[in-house]
């Protein structure tokens, strides 16, 4: 069993979403800003877009040894395909979160913490749905804080080309924002049948 | 940032100025940084057309007077084994990072293994000994790079790191300490006049001064078995000598590069043994297992090549078991049996590669060795 004091995360989405670069900001938020031990590693096909990819990302006050994500406590969806390959593994008490209009949940997910956000689409509106990684990180910060949002954002902005700064930081920010009127205001999982 | 990134920055803080390569998955992002970081501080970056070429590449420009590397994975390190032989003949100092995924063939080439470490050791043909090191995180990635290129410096051969596909993808916080603060070694030069010099000609401990294409010494550099002039000797003898010393300037110092991380070996009953990504799981099992109160100790093999026979000789006798655990059909097992000797029972935990293997298997080996009777 993962030592109870490591976090376990699992990014999940299919390539060219910026699936393992938004495990790579969290890593890096958790080490370089909040003097943490992180972990990430990823997995992804032969296809260099498109195939089903993951990061997981352990965060720990220690030294981390196995450096697998077996059964996150927050799960992280953004392909229908990720979904449903990566639900079971969750934690019964884990988190659920998943981008709005790219995943269709079932009605037994109630039982875990969910959040869901139009990442992409808020995304397209900022100008480029490339975004919707930042848009879901800022989204994460605000849902289930892992490390200090200003520790994120930092990593955000040295991540990402500098020419797209200001942008990715409004797609931060975006995210958080909605994250923050979510939990204030808890909205129920959709079951679309 | 990732292991392969971490080599890269390894290899320039070591001094490389020079690589040639050609993209393979998992390795592709070493050539990727390096093509991205060598032009920065005048260096030469090549993608060649295949292995043997980068191999070729990375010898000449040795020769050159230039620290020098490649990176592959399976596919790619098979290629390379003719030019590693030539590197090994010609004594030329260079490194080879080989991120190992899993074979035979193409193989799994987005996932694990740890199936290269026999063709490490003997994929060229010909008798001669090698140095292999193997990284258990981003960090080491960085670190045994610095250190590969002093011992390829130091030694005058091929060093090869011996890496895997998660350490290679996988991205920590890697420290990059103050140039003053990294030890670099450089290859020892002629101290004899230009008259006097011989490419070939050892030292007392066997390694020979090296002089660089334009130096002004006079060298010849051949494949072919050779005399301290470097000139073809075509007899058992110059055979003999030449092979002895190549064979000797490692074995002699075995205990000068072999590097291993030892954990509760005071009074461990069972012990794992165990290298790359393959130690983190096994020590995750031996800190579960002494959690458990089973005597538990690891040794992790910093040094692959040579192989640290005469610690395992000194530990076996009075242990339980000893457990390699390695992501392959057992392939350093059967070295660790031939330490053992027979001193200790020696068992295997592993697989054939695509997942790393879970601490609890080892554990389930380690509690199943403490309970049998001594």
């Amino acid at each position: 069993m993962p030592d109870k004091r490591e976090r376990h995360i699992l990014i999940t989405g299919f390539g060219g979403q910026g699936i393992v670069m938004a495990g790579d900001i969290l890593g890096k938020a958790a080490t370089l800003y909040d003097h943490k031990h992180a972990t990430m590693t990823q997995n992804y096909g032969p296809e260099a877009r498109g195939g089903a990819c993951s990061s997981q990302v352990i965060i720990s006050g220690e030294e981390i040894l196995f450096p697998c994500v077996e059964e996150p406590e927050i799960l992280v969806c953004m392909s229908q395909e990720a979904y449903t390959k990566n639900i079971k593994s969750l934690r019964p008490e884990g988190t659920l979160i998943w981008d709005t209009d790219l995943v269709h949940t079932r009605k037994t997910d109630a039982a875990y913490k969910t959040f869901n956000i139009p990442a992409t689409r808020f995304a397209e509106q900022l100008g480029t749905k490339m975004m919707a990684n930042i848009v879901m990180l800022g989204f994460l910060s605000a849902v289930e804080p892992l490390v200090h949002a200003e520790a994120l954002k930092k990593a955000v902005l040295e991540s990402v080309p500098a020419a797209t700064r200001d942008n990715n930081l409004r797609a931060f920010n975006k995210g958080r924002e909605y994250g923050h009127s979510i939990v204030k205001e808890p909205v129920k999982p959709e079951h679309p049948e | 940032m990732n292991g392969d990134e971490a080599c890269c920055e390894g290899a320039l803080a070591a001094g490389c100025r020079f690589f040639a390569g050609y993209p393979i998955t998992p390795a592709t992002e070493v050539a990727e940084s390096m093509s991205r970081r060598l032009p920065e501080i005048g260096g030469i970056y090549i993608q060649m057309e295949d292995e043997i070429a980068s191999m070729a590449a990375i010898l000449g420009a040795s020769w050159g007077g230039v620290k020098s590397m490649t990176s592959t994975s399976g596919p790619g390190f098979s290629l390379m084994m003719e030019n590693i032989g030539l590197g090994l003949c010609t004594e030329t100092p260079c490194v080879v990072c080989n991120v190992q995924r899993a074979g035979p063939s193409t193989g799994l080439p987005t996932l694990v293994a740890q199936g290269d470490m026999m063709q490490a050791r003997w994929g060229s043909h010909g008798h001669y000994e090698i140095i292999a090191l193997s990284p258990s995180s981003p960090q080491e990635m960085f670190d045994f790079t610095i250190r590969a290129f002093n011992l390829s410096e130091y030694y005058r051969l091929p060093v090869i790191i011996l890496a895997d596909e998660t350490i290679g993808h996988m991205n920590e916080r890697v420290i990059i300490p103050q140039e003053e603060d990294i030890e670099i070694v450089n290859r020892r030069k002629p101290t004899v006049s230009r008259e006097d010099y011989l490419p070939y000609e050892a030292d007392a401990d066997g390694i020979a001064p090296m002089a660089n294409c334009g130096d002004g010494y006079r060298i010849h550099v051949t494949g072919l078995t050779h005399d301290d002039r470097g000139y073809p000797a075509m007899d058992a003898k110059a055979q003999e000598k030449m092979i002895t010393r190549l064979v000797d300037k490692i074995r002699k110092n075995r205990d000068k590069i072999i590097r291993t991380q030892n954990l509760y070996l005071d009074d461990a009953e069972v012990v794992v043994v165990s290298y790359g990504i393959s130690a983190r799981s096994a020590m995750q099992a031996v800190r579960d297992a002494r959690g458990e109160g089973i005597k538990a100790g690891l040794i992790k093999l910093d040094t692959v090549w040579p192989f640290p026979e005469e610690l395992i000789r000194g530990v076996a006798p009075r242990l339980k078991a000893m457990i390699m655990a390695e992501i392959n059909g057992g392939q350093m097992v059967l070295e660790l049996e031939r330490a053992a000797c027979g001193a200790c029972p020696v068992s295997l935990v592993s697989n054939f590669g695509g997942a790393i293997l879970h601490p609890g298997l080892i554990l389930n080996a380690v509690a199943k060795a403490a309970k049998e009777k001594p």
